[in-house]
């Protein structure tokens, strides 16, 4: 075990080199001087101009520059912001929690339409159910889900009014961030409608960022699935006389389950992206909007901090599930 | 005596493949449904001054949000409605389709030629380069498919070009993994060794004699990417690094309309409803592929 350990982790070291040498390029690719681009179009007087090169080390080799920013990297040093002046690490780190509620709620809701989905479908076979469902899952997997959003919003929002339009909480409510997330501290809140309010702005949100991963696990559930009613071993449990749900809920599908596993781990990305667009939609504050805002105000320690903060943590989960999917299946464990 | 014999049976002989893929795709009614949508669409992408009542960028301020025509207030002049500077939606929607389906087509066939060349060198060269080239794909992997393309966007301005470029880099390492893997168990195989002996170079056996062999579960991967390419350049113009106005692009029309999601349905509604269903057709397209080219899948 411990050689797969570390035969992965030696795996994620170059990448992960590779991920910081790409957040470092960000900076020095964009065409032209990066101060001058910052300032934009007012122009910056030549002696600023020097002070900040010098600030921001621009003036050195790049090769420099990069041991200097490598070594800032092991101090937990990402730079600042050009536009609030705070530490890329600590507005990542506040926002963060944001982001990743979101996603864990999409995650489940995911999961939970989805498996059952998936099966009914696998069970049903070449029935309206399964063609209904994998119709749906097709649409929901090429859905845009910028376009999405929208329209939940013109419903939900719009015409009905059940929910609101954007944001994590209603302005009416204060809560002391604590955990950072809101249902967690809003719960702690004593306060019965700040919880109620939490909810109701986290419902759009979720169901659009779980509509792709939705999809996703619906068919990955439902072919899984269809494979493993072919077995051997789901004969002879029918062929003893298991009641049926037994012999689908139990038998088939703990094996059926184990590429749909892999299959939601391999989603972080999916997320992130996902998240990118659900939170500008939105107006959530997490770590999405926070980099599509960078952009648009040119903050680039900013972007090259996120690219560098998010690839780490898409990278870090990988392992994760690398991991677990070594120590569940001793089939992968010793092959490497 | 006549030595005629009869002659011996006739051995059936087996399909044109492109007949038999047909036979496969035909028999997949949401693929054949895929193509007709598509097939549609392209027409309305090649032709789009035929097809538009409208140009897509005249405004007119005396018909500024008019409702399509079978609201109140709409009428057959503006048969989907105008947008908030008075542009024809559906003129703006049928050139947004030469767009979509321009940049959908420049990043498969930008990210293919790439890809493939890259894929091959991996398969061929190993050592070094090999490494080299799939700790780089490595590397893109990682970083969430949008914002790796938000960050090239970032570095080369926003623009339709710079998002089609962008496109393109991001969806590279599908094919050249894929691409790589086929490569070298095609390499292995008898008929490989039989061409290099009777003498054929380098660039023969890569392109000629190996690359045909490796063409099916690309030519599947083709059709994802297309469909992810119009979804993320889509993406890419509503967060407004894409095409930039005046082009009628639906990811930028989305934009445009966003403050009046509220106001005026129709500006929101119909640009995402033309990207989802060129979308879906094309991954019924991809799924009628997949069916008819995946061996296993045959019966």
């Amino acid at each position: 075990m411990l050689r797969f350990v570390l035969t992965r982790l030696s795996l994620v070291i170059p990448t992960f080199v590779g991920v910081t040498l790409l957040a470092f390029l960000l900076i020095h690719l964009v065409p032209g001087d990066p101060i001058e681009t910052m300032a934009g179009e007012r122009g910056i007087d030549p002696a600023r101009h020097a002070a900040l090169m010098k600030e921001y080390g621009l003036d050195q080799p790049w090769t420099v520059q990069y041991g200097i920013y490598l070594l800032h990297l092991l101090h937990g040093d990402l730079g600042k912001s050009m536009i609030t002046h705070e530490p890329v690490v600590s507005e990542f780190t506040t926002l963060f929690p944001a982001t990743l509620e979101l996603s864990l709620c999409a995650v489940l809701f995911a999961i939970l339409l989805g498996l059952p989905a998936g099966m009914i479908a696998a069970i049903r076979r070449n029935t309206i159910f399964d063609h209904g469902i994998m119709g749906i899952s097709l649409a929901g997997y090429s859905m845009p889900i910028f376009w999405w959003g929208l329209l939940l919003i013109l419903l939900f929002s719009g015409t009905l009014g059940w929910t609101p339009v954007s944001g994590r909480i209603s302005a009416l409510y204060f809560i002391e961030p604590t955990t950072g997330f809101l249902l967690i501290d809003s719960l702690l809140s004593d306060d019965p409608g700040a919880f109620r309010s939490a909810v109701a702005h986290l419902i759009l949100p979720t169901i659009v960022l779980g509509t792709v991963p939705l999809a996703i696990i619906a068919r990955m559930t439902r072919s899984s699935m269809l494979e493993v009613l072919g077995e051997d071993y789901i004969r002879t449990a029918r062929a003893k006389g298991l009641a049926p749900f037994r012999v689908v809920g139990i038998h088939a599908l703990r094996n059926a389950l184990i590429p749909v596993i892999t299959i939601i781990g391999l989603q972080v990305g999916t997320l992130f992206a996902g998240a990118i667009l659900t939170e500008t939609i939105f107006s959530w504050p997490g770590v999405g909007k926070w980099l599509v805002d960078a952009i648009g105000r040119r903050d680039y320690p900013v972007l090259q901090g996120g690219v560098l903060l998010i690839g780490t943590v898409v990278m870090g989960v990988n392992l994760v599930v690398d991991l677990l999917y070594g120590l569940i299946n001793p089939r992968i464990r010793h092959r490497s | 005596m006549a030595l005629e014999t009869a002659d011996p049976p006739k051995a059936i002989a087996p399909p044109h493949p492109l007949r038999e893929f047909w036979h496969y795709f035909r028999a997949n009614g949401g693929a054949f449904a895929g193509l007709v949508i598509f097939c549609a669409l392209a027409m309305l992408a090649l032709f789009p001054d035929f097809f538009a009542p409208h140009s897509p960028i005249e405004t007119r301020p005396d018909a500024l949000l008019r409702p399509p025509f079978w609201e109140t207030g709409g009428s057959f002049a503006f048969p989907l409605g105008t947008d908030a500077i008075g542009r024809d939606m559906l003129s703006r929607l049928i050139h947004g389709a030469r767009l979509s389906l321009f940049m959908g087509g420049t990043v498969v066939l930008l990210s293919l030629a790439a890809g493939v060349v890259l894929g091959l060198v991996a398969g061929f060269a190993r050592g070094i380069t090999e490494i080299a080239i799939m700790r780089l794909m490595d590397v893109m992997l990682t970083l969430p498919s949008l914002l790796l393309a938000i960050v090239i966007v970032a570095i080369l301005g926003p623009g339709l070009i710079n998002a089609i470029l962008a496109v393109a880099v991001v969806v590279l390492p599908s094919y050249v993994r894929l691409t790589r893997a086929s490569v070298i168990s095609e390499l292995a195989k008898d008929y490989v060794t039989a061409s290099r002996v009777s003498g054929a170079g380098t660039l023969r056996l890569m392109f000629s004699t190996v690359l045909p062999n490796c063409l099916a579960p690309l030519i599947v991967q083709a059709s994802l990417v297309f469909s992810t390419a119009i979804l993320d350049a889509a993406a890419l113009g509503f967060l407004g690094l894409g095409a930039q106005p005046p082009l009628s692009e639906w990811g930028t029309m989305l934009a445009d309309g966003r403050e009046f999601v509220l106001r005026a349905w129709w500006v929101v509604t119909f640009p995402g409803l033309a990207i989802l269903v060129t979308v879906l057709s094309v991954n019924l397209m991809g799924d009628g592929l997949r069916d008819a080219l995946d061996p296993k899948l045959k019966r």
